[in-house]
């Protein structure tokens, strides 16, 4: 007979969905049913092997191109015009498309690339970081210790926390490169999820928090004082978001 | 698209605009079909914009992915009504939908689960991708497909059984071909 645990409770389970008392319970449970046991690998193997084959498909470059170009604003209709303001008319539509050409579409083409560049650098390296042995150089929970780690490794100082009383507990942490640029990179476990902060220096001036999502992984990016920031992770965006206010406080 | 004023239009590029990616996907596996996908989801952007100003925060990915699904159903309900109503068959949806880009995929073991995913009905489907190639959380599949959270563990169980059984299924005829 099939246990009725294994078409419910155990994705939830599997999932990190249920509450804490309800996954004690459920472990209680798995110790001595044989089939919720096996269940729960071939859900773990399914799960790896929709992972492995990459199956996301992200949208096509010209798509992107058509959706933001249709958000540009539509040229206001002229009214009813005199033969001689016609061709005033003519003449300042020829200089707007030329400034639209010289100012707004390299700078629109450049933010989009920055933007896809940016997300995917962040995703692979957080993706490199999930390889065995490869998440942290220094592994603890304390964040004066893991500070003391990353003096002499990188050029910058910034704040490290645990936040372990709000879920988010610091692994440890490890120096990485994104893109070409040497970052630091802050390591949290939050349930089931690893969560990678990357921190590097920027001139650029404070920011509020940008969000994306790429191939199903969340990042948030935000700038304060001379430091950029950005948290990546499979965890849900709300846990994200989270993570960023604490590192704000 | 140009309903939004400018101060409008930069909270959209911000909030909406990152999850593209995220709107391509759940149209393309929806609708098992790249280019249909680009039409439907440049539909859902354009509702997107028009309700712009319904939206007060909260969850963008969620609320566009929202109007993603909705735009893809009336979609499939208009051009393909039988994919809509049928239960998992495994003689019909086994069948490879073969376009010049499947031939095209070298990756045998990757097209073998494009098709065992297109094979499970669009209702089960849609949860699967939510969750396993999205990542989102019960709420957020809930608050996307309209389906009572309580509901979702069980669609996911059916789902991912439905999968199995496809990929079990699809291997074995691979099997007996070679043979």
């Amino acid at each position: 007979m099939r246990c009725d645990f294994a078409d419910s409770i155990l994705h939830g389970y599997f999932d990190g969905e249920l509450s804490d008392a309800g996954a004690a319970e459920f472990e209680r449970h798995l110790q001595h049913c044989v089939q919720c046991a096996v269940e729960l690998v071939d859900l773990d193997l399914l799960s790896g092997r929709l992972q492995v084959a990459q199956i996301y498909e992200v949208a096509p470059a010209p798509f992107r191109k058509k959706i933001r170009a249709n958000l540009r604003p539509a040229a206001p209709t002229p009214a009813p015009a005199s033969p001689l303001s016609r061709r005033w008319l003519a003449a300042a539509a020829l200089l707007l498309v030329a400034f639209v050409v010289w100012r707004v579409i390299p700078r629109f083409h450049g933010e989009e690339d920055y933007q896809v560049r940016f997300a995917s650098g962040i995703v692979d390296a957080h993706l490199r970081s999930l390889l065995p042995g490869q998440i942290t150089n220094v592994s603890s929970n304390n964040p004066q210790t893991v500070r003391a780690w990353f003096e002499g490794k990188v050029k910058f100082a910034f704040p490290v926390g645990d936040f372990a009383d709000y879920g988010f507990s610091l692994r440890g942490g490890r120096v990485d490169v994104v893109q070409g640029r040497t970052v630091a990179a802050l390591v949290y476990a939050n349930r089931e999820h690893l969560l990678n902060v990357f921190v590097w220096p920027t001139g650029e001036q404070d920011a509020s928090p940008r969000e994306g999502s790429r191939q199903g992984y969340q990042w948030i990016d935000w700038r304060k004082g001379n430091t950029e920031f950005c948290a990546v992770s499979d965890a849900r965006a709300s846990d994200l978001q989270q993570l960023q206010r604490l590192f704000m406080k | 698209m140009n309903d939004l004023d400018a101060e409008n239009r930069l909270r959209f590029e911000q909030l909406v605009l990152p999850h593209i990616d995220a709107a391509f996907n759940l149209a393309r596996w929806l609708l098992r079909s790249r280019e249909d996908a680009e039409d439907a989801s440049q539909e859902a952007f354009l509702r997107a914009c028009r309700f712009f100003h319904g939206f007060h925060g909260g969850d963008a990915r969620a609320w566009l992915l929202q109007i993603v699904r909705n735009t893809c159903y009336s979609w499939l309900e208009k051009n393909r009504p039988r994919e809509l109503v049928v239960e998992f068959d495994e003689e019909l949806h086994l069948q490879p939908v073969a376009t010049p880009e499947s031939i095209a995929i070298a990756d045998e073991g990757r097209e073998h689960l494009n098709r065992a995913l297109e094979s499970v009905p669009p209702r089960f489907r849609e949860v699967l991708v939510l969750r396993e190639l999205e990542g989102c959380s019960y709420k957020e599949i809930a608050a996307i497909t309209s389906i009572p959270i309580g509901t979702v563990m069980s669609s996911l169980s059916r789902a991912r059984r439905q999968l199995h059984s496809a990929l079990a299924n699809s291997s074995q005829k691979e099997a007996v071909r070679e043979v």
